[in-house]
């Protein structure tokens, strides 16, 4: 059963899609069944994080020979930090799904399979231990993607489906190139047996296509059109998840196959993910409605994890896989939010937005309850991952982690600016007394999401001690440096000095 | 006293799978003769689906037995499983064709002479795989185009479909002429008709000969509708009737490639310094061709016709490699393609029947809400043409470039992989016509009752799709076969 988990993972949710596709029953049976099966794949989840040992490396990996010739195999298993991942997954695209059937979808059948094949998809991205089966999924992915955003999305749908599949096919088919190219020179794909590669080109051209997807500084085109142009629920997969597969690939084949290209092309990296951190975040300050915001937040988010994976140590590494989890929630959760907003108003414009909280408690604590924790406000777990990495960035260079830190003061300027232009100041001419405070079922898919933030908040070393086998990135007063810190706080009284370090170190797959 | 003229033992056997089909063709037009008028379509289609499968399994027989490739009757023909794979190939489109075919309108009189041309152009394919020297190679090239030539003018009420046919007879009279003066100045050249012969006689240095071969890929060229000798494709393919271009585009490709990698690699192993750069830079035009006379057509036969061009470029690549590994991408990518091609094909002969005008992006709106079951499998064609996974049209690529690389020309891959972002515009355009555009812009098909159901058309294409995905899946067993069937081209 065991070894099972994985497939049943990637394929229980593609079975469920079959179904519904075929299933001859009513709109409202295919909707709940396909909630059914999206719960379903949270509850397997949860029994493989439970069977799951934190402190071995890949787990539950199955392996069949696919074409022999070419040494490529179907080969999947989970590592510590893909099963977070994979949880996020599950977990947002049950929420997504949820939302969906609380807002209904013309055309269910059609909707709510390439949901759960997308779910699929997904998951597969963060299973696949062979090249060729990465491709695969990274690119079915796209598939349901394509249509749902061009099928259910806005006004301005087909030029933002357009630009997103103009922009990530470009970087994938490079990806393919260098898939061959890497595969067949070292006569396998697969990613255990693989060792690494000293070749830049191929680096590049795998960091090229993540970073579209990501999407990283300046390769975020298709972003705003394609965040604002989706349904509210499938722009939360999309920052929430998808962006995390790139992210995952960053970290699962740039980084981890490339070690010496990593480390010539740091620097270049590291300065663009800074920039796009600034840049994303002052945009997002002057973003003029509310999934613009989130559009760019979830730019400059993206920048920062890009820096705590190119630190390329310990504490960056726990630091960038806890903000994925934590940034990829945020967003879902913000996103299905906006788009209980829209419902109401009809617009995400702040001009016409304003004074919601009066009346509606149940809106107003769960938004505001997200946005403190998005703008990472100490004690939450975005402030654990966003120190984390900027302690790790912080060896590389401190000029990163003042940039770093500089990001975290923008994220509480858009985020306050949210909050308060959509629950405080006077009320916005969209905003009638008719639109109604957060109905349960909408709390039953926003408040798991906002559980799942504060149960990181309360324990984000859930997620930042066990993303890699072997390592626990602490607090930690050494006492080697006990001595200095206590000399300078003998000098200085104001200041609290301690010592962040690393125990054991990271060797990626 | 009169010398007796030495015939060749004749091993039936190797015939069969040429036999079967030409025995049906004979038969149909009998049928045609002594049946009642609302006979003949089931009779004549019956017997060409009776003639292609008897002669898939004859081939299929020939490949079991065939092990070591043999010369049959003369040294002119022979036996291998290379020839006796291409013929189970194009059995099966011929049998697919038939479904495609059954329901268009055509006039009951002279339909027994449609299914009797049908399965004489697949004979002659039959018999030009087998081809082992220069004049039966030109026998079997001529024997297919003149059936095609006819079938593309037979419906006399498409408007089109004449002009379509002699655009077809005057420009593959072109090509068919370069291909017989090319091979006049190789035997010229070489004093031998038959293949390894020319290689055992070859002269790399004399320009007669260097031009004849370049003349015969020429010819090949003209057969694969490869750019620059592709212009003929869009018009003879938009005015062709649709299961004509259905069957056209996959077999017709299919055998022109095939032949190709044989002749060259057979007849040709010396000069491959030449026909491989010669081959890599016709790819590299086709794709570049294709692709862009394919981003600004409207109407989706001609559409199809520039995605054909360039994935006779995407099927060059293989060839041009001058490898092992290319001959299987080659036999592999035929698979998904040929099956792609014709469902692509047998969708658009369905709404065409249904809305009795040509296809076009507009008058496909909403196609996909509309016919579920035919617009998934449009989608599906579509996905396989642009390479997405989960569709053997990935594969296909993924081999091709492999192929490529192994040769050692990562630029061709790059430009392959170029050419597949470009076709991304047109391919998912037709699903953005199939599924996205708003109601308001849906033009759905004129009322007065939906269409007869056409269980044949849809067979056709639902067994399109299961080839299409099922390809992607069981790439083993296929890659197996090709190898073994590859293991007759020497490399």
């Amino acid at each position: 059963m065991s070894d099972w988990l994985t497939t049943i993972l990637i394929f229980l949710p593609v079975a469920g899609a079959l179904l519904c596709f075929v299933l001859p029953v009513g709109e409202y049976a295919i909707a709940s069944f396909a909630l059914l099966v999206a719960l379903a794949e949270v509850g397997v989840w949860i029994e493989t994080l439970v069977r799951f040992d934190f402190s071995g490396g890949l787990q539950f990996d199955q392996r069949t020979s696919w074409f022999s010739d070419l040494n490529v195999s179907y080969h999947v298993g989970l590592l510590p930090f893909s099963v977070w991942l994979i949880g996020l997954t599950t977990v947002v695209l049950a929420a997504a799904i949820a939302y969906a059937f609380w807002t209904g979808r013309d055309r269910p059948r059609a909707y709510y399979g390439l949901m759960l094949v997308l779910t699929g998809a997904i998951v597969g991205v963060f299973a696949a231990q062979d090249l060729l089966l990465f491709y695969v999924f990274f690119e079915a992915m796209l598939i349901p993607l394509y249509v749902l955003v061009g099928v259910w999305g806005g006004a301005g749908r087909l030029g933002a489906t357009f630009k997103l599949i103009v922009y990530t096919m470009a970087g994938s088919l490079l990806m393919l190139v260098a898939i061959i190219v890497l595969g067949l020179s070292q006569n396998t794909f697969d990613l255990i047996d693989g060792g690494t590669s000293n070749s830049s080109w191929l680096f590049l051209a795998f960091a090229f296509a993540f970073a579209i997807k990501a999407p990283l500084f300046p390769f975020h085109g298709w972003l705003p059109d394609a965040y604002r142009e989706a349904s509210p629920e499938v722009s939360a997969v999309l920052s929430g998840v998808v962006s995390k597969a790139a992210a995952y690939g960053f970290l699962r084949i740039a980084i981890a196959k490339f070690p010496g290209p990593t480390d010539d092309f740091r620097v270049v990296i590291l300065v663009l993910a800074a920039v796009g951190l600034v840049y994303g975040s002052l945009l997002a300050f002057r973003a003029p409605d509310l999934r613009g915001v989130i559009a760019y937040s979830s730019l400059a988010q993206m920048g920062l994890i890009t820096l705590g994976l190119f630190a390329a140590n310990d504490l960056g590494l726990d630091g960038a896989v806890l903000q994925m989890v934590n940034h990829g929630l945020i967003s879902a959760t913000l996103f299905l939010l906006a788009g209980g907003i829209e419902r109401r108003t009809a617009t995400g414009e702040f001009l016409l937005l304003g004074g919601m909280a009066r009346g509606r408690p149940a809106l107003a604590t769960v938004l505001m309850t997200t946005g403190i924790i998005a703008l990472a406000v100490p004690g939450s777990g975005a402030f654990a991952g966003e120190f984390l990495i900027l302690a790790g960035v912080f060896q590389e260079h401190w000029l990163y982690a003042v940039v770093g830190a500089a990001g975290i003061v923008f994220a509480a300027m858009y985020m306050l600016r949210l909050i308060s232009g959509v629950l405080h100041q006077e009320r916005g001419s969209a905003v009638s007394d008719a639109a109604l405070d957060l109905r349960p079922a909408e709390l039953g898919f926003l408040l798991p999401l906002v559980g799942c933030l504060l149960a990181l908040s309360v324990w984000p070393a859930a997620i930042s001690e066990h993303a890699f086998p072997g390592t626990r990135a602490t607090v930690n007063v050494n006492s080697n440096f006990k001595r200095a810190c206590e000399q300078i706080e003998a000098q200085r009284p104001s200041t609290k000095c301690f010592v962040l370090e690393a125990e054991g170190t990271i060797t990626l797959p | 006293m009169i010398a007796a003229i030495q015939t060749p033992h004749v091993d039936w056997f190797t015939l069969s799978p040429v036999l079967a089909p030409l025995g049906a063709a004979a038969l149909a037009l009998f049928v045609a003769v002594l049946t009642p008028r609302r006979w003949r379509r089931p009779f004549s289609a019956f017997l060409a689906v009776a003639g292609f499968a008897s002669g898939g399994v004859f081939a299929a027989f020939v490949f079991d037995r065939s092990p070591q490739p043999a010369l049959e009757i003369g040294n002119a023909i022979v036996r291998d499983r290379y020839a006796a794979l291409g013929q189970v190939l194009v059995c099966a489109v011929g049998v697919v064709a038939v479904l495609v075919s059954y329901a268009e309108r055509m006039r009951d009189d002279h339909i027994a002479e449609y299914y009797a041309l049908l399965a004489t152009a697949v004979a002659g394919m039959e018999f030009l795989l087998q081809a082992h020297n220069l004049m039966t190679l030109f026998l079997g090239l001529e024997w297919f185009s003149i059936c095609l030539y006819v079938l593309c003018a037979v419906d006399r009420e498409l408007v089109g479909s004449l002009e379509a046919g002699l655009k077809y007879l005057i420009i593959g009279g072109l090509g068919s002429a370069a291909l017989l003066f090319g091979s006049t100045l190789v035997y010229g050249a070489t004093g031998e008709l038959e293949f390894t012969r020319i290689a055992a006689n070859a002269r790399p240095t004399d320009g007669l000969f260097l031009a004849g071969l370049a003349m015969m890929l020429v010819g090949f060229g003209y057969k694969a509708s490869a750019a620059p000798f592709h212009q003929w494709t869009p018009d003879v393919y938009e005015g062709a009737p649709s299961p004509v271009t259905a069957f056209m585009s996959a077999a017709t490709k299919a055998v022109a490639l095939l032949l190709t990698l044989r002749v060259l690699r057979v007849a040709f192993p010396q000069e491959a310094h030449l026909w491989t750069v010669a081959l890599a830079v016709i790819a590299t035009a086709s794709l570049v061709i294709g692709n862009l006379g394919a981003l600004v057509q409207r109407g989706v036969k001609r559409m199809l016709a520039y995605s054909s061009v360039s994935h006779a470029g995407f099927m060059l690549i293989p060839i041009a490699a001058n490898n092992a590994l290319g001959a299987r991408a080659l036999l592999y990518y035929l698979v998904p393609y040929c099956a792609m091609s014709l469902g692509a094909f047998a969708v658009v002969a369905a709404r065409e029947r249904e809305l009795r005008s040509p296809v076009t992006l507009d008058n496909l709106a909403g196609f996909g809400w509309e016919r579920p079951l035919l617009g998934a499998a449009m989608w599906v064609f579509m996905l396989g043409f642009a390479g997405f996974p989960l569709t053997g049209g990935f594969l296909g690529k993924f081999y091709v470039f492999s192929s490529a690389y192994d040769r050692g020309w990562t630029w061709l891959v790059i430009v392959g992989a170029l050419a597949t972002l470009v076709s991304l515009y047109y391919y998912l355009g037709v699903v953005r016509a199939l599924y996205m555009r708003s109601p308001l812009e849906l033009r759905l098909a004129p009322t007065g009752g939906s269409p007869p159901p056409e269980r044949m058309l849809h067979a056709a294409t639902f067994t399109c799709v299961a080839v299409t995905i099922g390809s992607f899946f069981a790439v083993q067993p296929l890659i197996d076969v090709a190898r073994r069937a590859a293991a007759a081209i020497p490399f």
